[in-house]
This record gives structure tokens, C-alpha cells and sequence, in this order.
């Protein structure tokens, strides 16, 4: 039991803790006091009490037992991708998207570099915010997972047999590429809004500042998804004006078709945004009509405009990125295209921009404002046909706020962000300033209940939550803010997750456990969806890297001009060759190891002494490659970095290097020495 | 530095992009694996017969080149596991078919296994062979033993 002083402390803390962003949020609004101090007279009196008796047994999944849901959690400013066992919370496995990975040499092998390759050069770090689930008719299939990249515009496929990243393409004419990668119910296209507007690519990009409304410009693009391979290509780009596109949500069901975008800053403020994006009382929320946008594409009414921008693809049976660069886009004009854009007046500086399973109703979280507003498809529909307008916004038609609301949920809480739905007919939004979920009715906008979060949540997720079908039952909240979560580690803290049994009328707090990175949105589906597809190893007979070496009669040392290739194999437990010598200064190594085993989870890891590199994990029956530049003469140990077997720690060889111009030969071998080719002192004959 | 490798290496897989063979459909060879340690085989289900299949014993010298070499050698001598010289005197065929295929079976089960595990230190790695694969593979041993 904690004393009454901790309880006390906790209190303090969470509130000085509230307290400190509110002020950073709410500094250029006005708040009655009065309100604020209802608000924190709500809190919890300590996380304990939020926490009922049968919690652990909710969250126990016994040795052996498996998770009923992977959780597919972003990793924010570590580029990277995390999955979690739900309810459990046990992390399973980290996925490289947008970063270099010593843990598998992912973005460090010769094979991978490539998917990290960009319009600006080689860029292994970005920020991975969102997370889409590929669907079918609204519903997770269990194929890919997308993600975006948003500080260098980037969306990324992950094949869900694999869990590997299998695609990346950048975005040209975009900065920021937050409202990404959003999905439409069929995964015929994932989306990229530019959160940052900018003179676009093919303009003088050479401007003040300050020409911001004259010069700078947002578009959002549509990234088709081929149904059967994956494969992506940007179908077309839509020119907006200069806004900051913030989040969005596919319309589904009767909304099936449209697209919705939140966007702010339509002050178009280019300095001190904190307070001159946050001037006017609404913002907008940007409705496309993505099926009337085919149609112009179809029609001849887009420009082909000429950028630059990778494309990246991984082969699983080559194992081997190929990067393109593409040099064209298609982009759509709203003044050409009439009938295809709308703004939706939105208080205030909304963040996410949901549609509920039915697809009739559009919640926008504005981060300043003191309702929730809930926007009916029908109601929009009616206004663009008597044409309810209040006017235009950069000649895009303003849909009267009236005209589209179905309702607003008065006194949610403090700082809306986004909003997810179970089946139920309810919806739950995250409220970072006031650090609470608020459970609500769709139907009457009601609120129903609300919990503590611990502290300051962002997004949120609900099983199968942006789905036309969510499974509910669990409500996931991704904190910004750990403080004193879990035993302190320091200034840097990980980031506090907390999952919530939402089975009830009353939202239980079941577990809290720690995250990788920084989360932003994560979804769930259930494990059955995916676990029968995972890949277990890659068949040897059809690995088609050209340095395959199938089998270890195929090992050879090659030299070409100054490049040394190395075929080499790796099984329990050694390598061929192991000896190698004849290697000299001013020689480039490629060591081409092919992991010989066809057992599942038996990879061999491979690292040679002073490589500026990482290590490499190379899988059942996969080619890696590993570059390394000796800078000195001498022997070099190699080894298998992966332990495998009881004789693991003997999985070893030897290169050496040789000054430039010696007249070592180049030979090679195992269980021999390769200057004579005389077999070395081999083990006992079996007598089996 | 980085690039250089980068761009280098991307003259490579260029030249990938042009295979002489028929492209492989990625979905159809990535599908779901289901991990198979076979069912065990039975003394009355391996006929051995002669003259040898030569189709077998090529294809089973071809599978033994790409996934038991590193392994096993052709003589008596031990590498990591026996050499294969006079396998097939020492033991029953169906006994090599289920080391091939149900190791985890052989080395829960059966004692001469546990004895070379014993010996060896390395379990015998599941390689995902067929029992046809492997009856391929005894039609070499048999041959490598000089059997016509």
C-alpha cells in the first residue's frame, strides 16, 4: 500500500506536470479559471486506485500462451516500427522502416542500403508517425502494414509474412509529410498531406519567407496500392493552398470514395505559429472526393510535372533493395477539377479527423477547442448540393458550419486529439491537457465516461478502432509524458503506454507498460489474422542474390580489380572459407555470407574487426552482404555474432591483409591451408 | 563513403533486374511455411531396390551438395557430423529417413541419436527435406557405399 504522503506527491506532480503543457497550449486562448479548475479537480487521487482487483489476471497470457492481438506501435524520432502482444504487452519484435539497424544490419548490409536512398542521398533516420493496416471492404486482411516518414516525405510498405520492410517511396512537392499514410477501406490508396506548405518542386523555391501566401503550396497525394503485389505508385497529387495538413481519415461505407484531411494554420502564418496559426476561431477540415479525382485523372485533366523522388523495393528472393528515381508526377488542379475539394470549418486547430464505422459521421479534435464537433456525410452531402457555402477559400467552396454538424460534445475535457469507435456505437477521445480518454455516444454525443492517463496521451487505439468493424474490447493509450511511470532511468525516459479493458460501460485501467521510441498511432488486429502466414525461413533453392553460394562448393574468393568478393556460407558451425589470404591494402572486401540453414530461428550473424559498419544477421537460406575496407596490415578475425549452437563460440575465421603490392596469392579454404592445400589436422574418423 | 558503397552496389542489382531465368512469383514461394518435422516413417514404407534410381541418386548428390556438405563428408572422417561412408551398413533406411526428417522425433526418442548428439554437440539441423527429398538423398548414400 502506498503511504498518504506518496499519494499526495503524485497528485502534485501530475498536476504541476498538466499545468506546465497547458500553459504552453493554451497561451493565446482564453480559459476561464473557473473551468480549468474543474477540470483538475477531476483527477484521479494516484494511478493505484485507477487500477481494479482482477487487472493482472485480464493481462496475464501464461507461458506458452500467445497474445490475442499484435499491436503495431510507431516508433516517432526512432524511425523505426515496434509490435506488441496484446494484452500482455510483451514486445515482440522491432522493425527497421526508416533507419539504419545494428541489432540485423538493416540500412548496414550492401542489400539494404538502397531502401534508404532518397531524392537528398542516403537518409537512414526519419520520423515515423502513423500506422495503416492494409484493409479489405473496411476490414483488416492481415497483408501489409504502411507507415510514413515525415520529415523526409516517405511512406513505407511492411509485408506482414515477413515483417519486413518491403517498399519505401518518397513524396516529391511535399514537407512533412504528417496526415500520412492513411488508408482507403479497399487499400486502393494511402495518402500524404504536406504538413508543412512550401514553394513545391518544380517552382523557384529561392523566396522571402514571407511570400508565404503568394508562394507557398500544400498538396496531398494519392499513392495507389496494387491489390495483389503491394506495390506502390503515386496515382496523383492534389494542389492545395498553403495550409498545414495535420491528420485524415477514408470515408467508409456510405462515405466510401471521400477522403478527409484536418488542416490549420489557414492564417498562413509563416513565423511564431504557436500563436499566429492559432488566430482565427476555425480551421478546416478538407473533404476530397477521391473517386470524382479519378475520374479527372481519367479525363486528361492533370499536369505531368517533372520532380525527383526514390522508389525503393525489396526482393525477398534476390534479397536485394533496388532504388529508382522517378522523375514525373501527376498533379491535379482544384480550379481545373471543380466538385472534387470542400472545407469544413473545424473550431480550432483540429488535430485528428476520424470517421466513425459507419462512415457517417467525421469527428474533428480541435487541440484548442472547448467542443468536439461531429460532422454528418449526409448533412455535407446537402450542403454541396443547395450549396450552403460561406464563401471560398482560395476559390475552394466553404461548407456553412451549421450545414454539415450533426452535433458537438460540450465540456469533453481539455486538448482533443483524436478519436477512435468501437462497435458499439461509441467513440473514445484522447485529451492531452486535461490527460484523460473520454468515452462519448456517437448517436447523441453524450459523454459516457472518462479515465486518467498517465500523463498527457496523444493518440489512442481501440482494437480495430478506424475499422468499418472494431473488435473493441481494449483501448490503448500512448503517452507523451512518463515522469514517474516506472523505476527512473534518468533525464530520458521510455514512453508509458497504457491499455484499458473497454468491455464495460466503465473503462478500466488493466496494465501500463513501457514503449520504444516515441509512439504516435499504433493499430491492432488479432493475431490470428496474421500469425498462420509468418514466414519461417527463406528456401535456399530459391534464393536468387547474384552471390549466392548454394552450398559450399560454390564459395570462391573473386577478385575484381580492387574489390575482393567473398562467396561465403555459414551453417552450425563454421564458415567456408574461413582462411583467407592473398587480401591487400588498398582492397575493398565484400563478404557475401549465405546462411546455409533451413531451420527456423536459426540465423548466423557476421562481423569482422575495425568494419565501419554494423553487424550483420543473415537468415535461414538469405544472402547478406558485408563491406569492409581493411585500413591495416595484419590477420582479421571474423565471427558469427549470433549465438547457434553449443560450438558457436568456435563459428570463426580468419583474413589476411597483405601490404599493397605483395605477391601473396589470393587462396581460400577451410580445414586446409590454403598456401598449400594440404588438409589441416582434421577430427577423429566417426566409428559410427 | 556511404553512397559511393550505395551507388556501387546499385550497379549490382541492376544487373538482377534482367534475369536469364523466369521471373519467381514472390507470393506463391513466400507462402505460408508451416513448420514440418514430417511424420515418421515406418520400416515398411522404404523399398529399397536394385539397380539404383540414377535419377535419385543425382538429385539426392544435388540436394546433398546444397544442404549436407557442409556437414558431412563422403569418407569416414567426422567433420561435424559422421562421415556418410558406410551409413547405410550401419543403419536401417527408415532410421536415415527419420534423422533427415523428424530430428526432434529421433533425438527425443531414439538412443543412437542421443548418442551422436552426445558425441557431436551440435544437433542435427532440420534442413525442411520431403521424405522424398530424403529418399533421394539415400539413393546417393547407397551409391557413395558402392552399391550398383
Amino acid at each position: 500500500m502506498i503511504n498518504k504522503q506518496n499519494q499526495f506527491f503524485k497528485i502534485s506532480n501530475l498536476k504541476s506536470n498538466t499545468m506546465a503543457v497547458s500553459s504552453k497550449f493554451l497561451s493565446t486562448i482564453t480559459l476561464a479559471a473557473a473551468t480549468a479548475a474543474a477540470m483538475f479537480s477531476c483527477k484521479p487521487k494516484g494511478a493505484e486506485s485507477a487500477v481494479s482487483g482482477d487487472a493482472a489476471s485480464k493481462v496475464y497470457v501464461a507461458p506458452g500462451k500467445y497474445d490475442e492481438f499484435y499491436d503495431f506501435v510507431s516508433g516517432g524520432f526512432n524511425g523505426q516500427m515496434s509490435v506488441y502482444g496484446i494484452p500482455s504487452g510483451r514486445l515482440l519484435k522491432i522493425i527497421p522502416v526508416f533507419s539504419q539497424f545494428p541489432e540485423n544490419g538493416w540500412g548496414f548490409s550492401e542489400e539494404t542500403k538502397p531502401m534508404l536512398n532518397t531524392s537528398h542521398g542516403f537518409v537512414p533516420w526519419d520520423d515515423l508517425h502513423h500506422i495503416a493496416l492494409s484493409e479489405t471492404n473496411g476490414e483488416h486482411d492481415g497483408r501489409w502494414v504502411f507507415a510514413n516518414g515525415n520529415n523526409t516525405p516517405r511512406i513505407a510498405r511492411v509485408d506482414l509474412k515477413s515483417f519486413r520492410t518491403a517498399e519505401i517511396i518518397e513524396i516529391p512537392n511535399s514537407a512533412g509529410n504528417h496526415s500520412s499514410p492513411f488508408i482507403t477501406p479497399n487499400s486502393e490508396y494511402v495518402v500524404a498531406g504536406t504538413r508543412f506548405s512550401i514553394p513545391l518542386d518544380n517552382q523557384n523555391g529561392d523566396v522571402p519567407i514571407n511570400t508565404y501566401k503568394q508562394n507557398f503550396k500544400g498538396t496531398v497525394s494519392f499513392i495507389h496500392v496494387d491489390s495483389s503485389t503491394g506495390r506502390m505508385n503515386i496515382a496523383f497529387q492534389i494542389r492545395t493552398p498553403g495550409v498545414n495538413f495535420d491528420l485524415a481519415r477514408a470515408g467508409k461505407k456510405v462515405s466510401n470514395g471521400w477522403m478527409f484531411f484536418s488542416c490549420y494554420n489557414t492564417e498562413q502564418a509563416n513565423t511564431l505559429l504557436e500563436v499566429n496559426a492559432s488566430a482565427k476561431d476555425k480551421d478546416f477540415i478538407m473533404a476530397v472526393n477521391w473517386k470524382k479525382a479519378e475520374e479527372y485523372v481519367k479525363a486528361g485533366k492533370g499536369q505531368k510535372e517533372t520532380v525527383k523522388y526514390a522508389h525503393n523495393v525489396y526482393d525477398e528472393t534476390t534479397h536485394m533493395a533496388t532504388s529508382t528515381m522517378e522523375n514525373q508526377v501527376l498533379v491535379l488542379d482544384p480550379k481545373d477539377c471543380p466538385d472534387m475539394l470542400y472545407f469544413i470549418p473545424c473550431p480550432k486547430s483540429p488535430h485528428g479527423c476520424d470517421t466513425d464505422p459507419t462512415g457517417e459521421y467525421i469527428v474533428g479534435s480541435g487541440k484548442l477547442a472547448a467542443v468536439i464537433p461531429v460532422f454528418s456525410f449526409t448533412k455535407i452531402q446537402k450542403a454541396i448540393a443547395d450549396k450552403a457555402f460561406d464563401g471560398d477559400f482560395d476559390g475552394i467552396p466553404v461548407i456553412k458550419y451549421e450545414a454539415a454538424l450533426q452535433g458537438e460534445v460540450q465540456k469533453p475535457g481539455l486538448g482533443p486529439l483524436h478519436t477512435e469507435f468501437d462497435n458499439d456505437g461509441n467513440a473514445y477521445t484522447s485529451m492531452f491537457v486535461s490527460s484523460e480518454i473520454v468515452k462519448w455516444r456517437v448517436k447523441d454525443q453524450k459523454v459516457l465516461d472518462r479515465v486518467p492517463t498517465y500523463y498527457s496521451v496523444g493518440h489512442l487505439s481501440v482494437m480495430g478502432g478506424p475499422t468499418a468493424k472494431p473488435y473493441g474490447k481494449y483501448l490503448i493509450a500512448y503517452n507523451k509524458i512518463t515522469k514517474d511511470r516506472y523505476l527512473p532511468t534518468g533525464p530520458e525516459l521510455a514512453q508509458s503506454a497504457q491499455l484499458y479493458d473497454i468491455s464495460g460501460d466503465k473503462m478500466k485501467m488493466i496494465l501500463d507498460f513501457p514503449t520504444v521510441g516515441e509512439p504516435h498511432y499504433a493499430e491492432a488486429l488479432p493475431a490470428s489474422l496474421i500469425e498462420k502466414n509468418s514466414l519461417k525461413i527463406y528456401k535456399i533453392e530459391n534464393n536468387q542474390n547474384p552471390y549466392v553460394s548454394k552450398g559450399e562448393a560454390q564459395t570462391k574468393v573473386v577478385r575484381k580489380g580492387n574489390e575482393i568478393h567473398v562467396y561465403l556460407t555459414a551453417i552450425r558451425s563454421h564458415f567456408t572459407p574461413d582462411n583467407i589470404e592473398g587480401v591487400k591494402m588498398g582492397d575493398v572486401v565484400y563478404f557475401h555470407v549465405t546462411n546455409l540453414e533451413q531451420d527456423w530461428d536459426v540465423p548466423h550473424g557476421f562481423a569482422v574487426k575495425g568494419a565501419n559498419n554494423a553487424e550483420i544477421l543473415i537468415m535461414p537460406g538469405e544472402t547478406q552482404t558485408y563491406k569492409w575496407t581493411p585500413d591495416r596490415v595484419g590477420i582479421f578475425p571474423f565471427y558469427c555474432t549470433d549465438f547457434c549452437s553449443a560450438l558457436h563460440q568456435e563459428m570463426q575465421g580468419y583474413i589476411r591483409i597483405s601490404p599493397a603490392g605483395s605477391n601473396v596469392p589470393l587462396v581460400w579454404g577451410t580445414n586446409k591451408n590454403p598456401l598449400t592445400n594440404q588438409t589441416a589436422s582434421s577430427g577423429p574418423a566417426a566409428n559410427q | 563513403m556511404v553512397l559511393m558503397g550505395c551507388s556501387a552496389f546499385l550497379a549490382f542489382a541492376c544487373i538482377s533486374k534482367t534475369p536469364t531465368q523466369k521471373p519467381l512469383d514472390i507470393n506463391e514461394l513466400t507462402k505460408n511455411q508451416t513448420e514440418v518435422h514430417g511424420t515418421e516413417v515406418k520400416p515398411e514404407d522404404v523399398h529399397l531396390t536394385n539397380p539404383l534410381n540414377a535419377q535419385w541418386v543425382a538429385d539426392g548428390k544435388a540436394i546433398y551438395d546444397l544442404k549436407c556438405q557442409a556437414c558431412h563428408k563422403l569418407t569416414t572422417e567426422k567433420l561435424v557430423g559422421p562421415g556418410w561412408k558406410g551409413v547405410t551398413q550401419r543403419r536401417k533406411p527408415e532410421w536415415i529417413l527419420n534423422f533427415v526428417t523428424n530430428v526432434d522425433m529421433m533425438l527425443d526418442k531414439d538412443p543412437q541419436a542421443q548418442k551422436l548428439l552426445e558425441e557431436c554437440l551440435v544437433r542435427m539441423p532440420n534442413q525442411n527435406l520431403t521424405v522424398d527429398e530424403a529418399r533421394k538423398v539415400l539413393e546417393f548414400q547407397r551409391s557413395n557405399d558402392g552399391e550398383k
